[in-house]
């Protein structure tokens, strides 16, 4: 299996992350499509780890997802937050500090 | 076309039509379902490359933890239903455009690499025994940081999620 093939699939699914993060409105999903692109970079390590046989590329996976996991508690707590003032997670509403 | 071959032709399409139900439903919890979809094809990945254990892991804490985090949110907001207000045709175009051009100019600066293969050897390094020896012995310091972090963001996400209630018990 060449390892073009991975790259090529981490390309869809990162680009399907940009795609969903530009066309959506709603916060949660826009987080959900930065997940998305997170995990497909992390393949792509993991693919690259087992073409040069060494194993610290999984190690950085791992730093990856624990640095995903906080990211998700706090912008989910932001996105609580922000639910709470003004009763929607509809990014249109975040240009406050705009004007 | 060996079954290593076909699985992995499988996983990607699995992965893919998944990843694309993410973006195009309508329904959030719909998006939140298809994402642990994907993220259980991306663990077949790991396991087809020789990484065991951090497919085990993808499906813990992406899969178990982080999505159903998701769905308690939009569970507790009631968003579950399909009245969510969409961006403008020109808007959603214009990023669709965007992203296809990102598309081709990544993928038109990794075509003309050298084509390599990866060979499905048995390989020792994805097992829990090795990843745990570089974990501990090499990588002992960002190890002790993350669990910093991790505590930090613990502790922001309780002031954040509390600093509302506070002020709300102020006003009243």
């Amino acid at each position: 299996m060449p390892i073009q093939y991975y790259l090529f699939l981490s390309l869809t699914l990162f680009v399907i992350g940009v795609m969903g993060t530009l066309i959506r409105r709603n916060a949660i999903i826009i987080l959900m499509c930065i997940e998305l692109m997170l995990n497909s970079v992390n393949l792509l390590l993991v693919a690259f780890s087992k073409w040069h046989q060494d194993g610290d590329a999984q190690v950085f996976v791992f730093f990856s997802m624990v640095v995903a996991a906080a990211e998700v508690a706090v912008g989910l707590s932001i996105i609580v937050m922000m639910y709470r003032k003004v009763q929607s997670v509809d990014i249109n509403i975040l240009n406050r500090l705009k004007h | 076309m060996g079954v290593y071959e076909l699985l992995f032709w499988v996983l990607t399409l699995w992965a893919i039509s998944s990843a694309m139900g993410v973006i195009l439903s309508r329904n959030p919890v719909n998006s939140v379902l298809c994402l642990i979809l994907t993220f259980f094809a991306i663990s077949g990945h790991y396991i087809l490359l020789n990484a065991q254990f951090l497919a085990i892991v993808n499906i813990i804490v992406y899969a178990g933890a982080i999505m159903v985090l998701f769905l308690f949110v939009i569970m507790l907001m009631n968003l579950n239903a399909d009245t969510e207000p969409q961006k403008n045709r020109l808007t959603q175009l214009a990023g669709i455009i965007s992203g296809g051009i990102l598309f081709l100019v990544l993928l038109s600066a990794l075509r003309v690499s050298t084509p390599r293969t990866l060979d499905p050897v048995p390989l020792e390094i994805g097992l829990i025994k090795n990843l745990g020896r570089t974990l501990f012995t090499k990588f002992v310091l960002p190890f002790e940081l993350s669990s910093l972090l991790f505590l930090s963001a613990m502790i922001g996400a309780v002031v954040i999620g509390k600093k509302g209630n506070q002020e709300q018990a102020k006003n009243s």
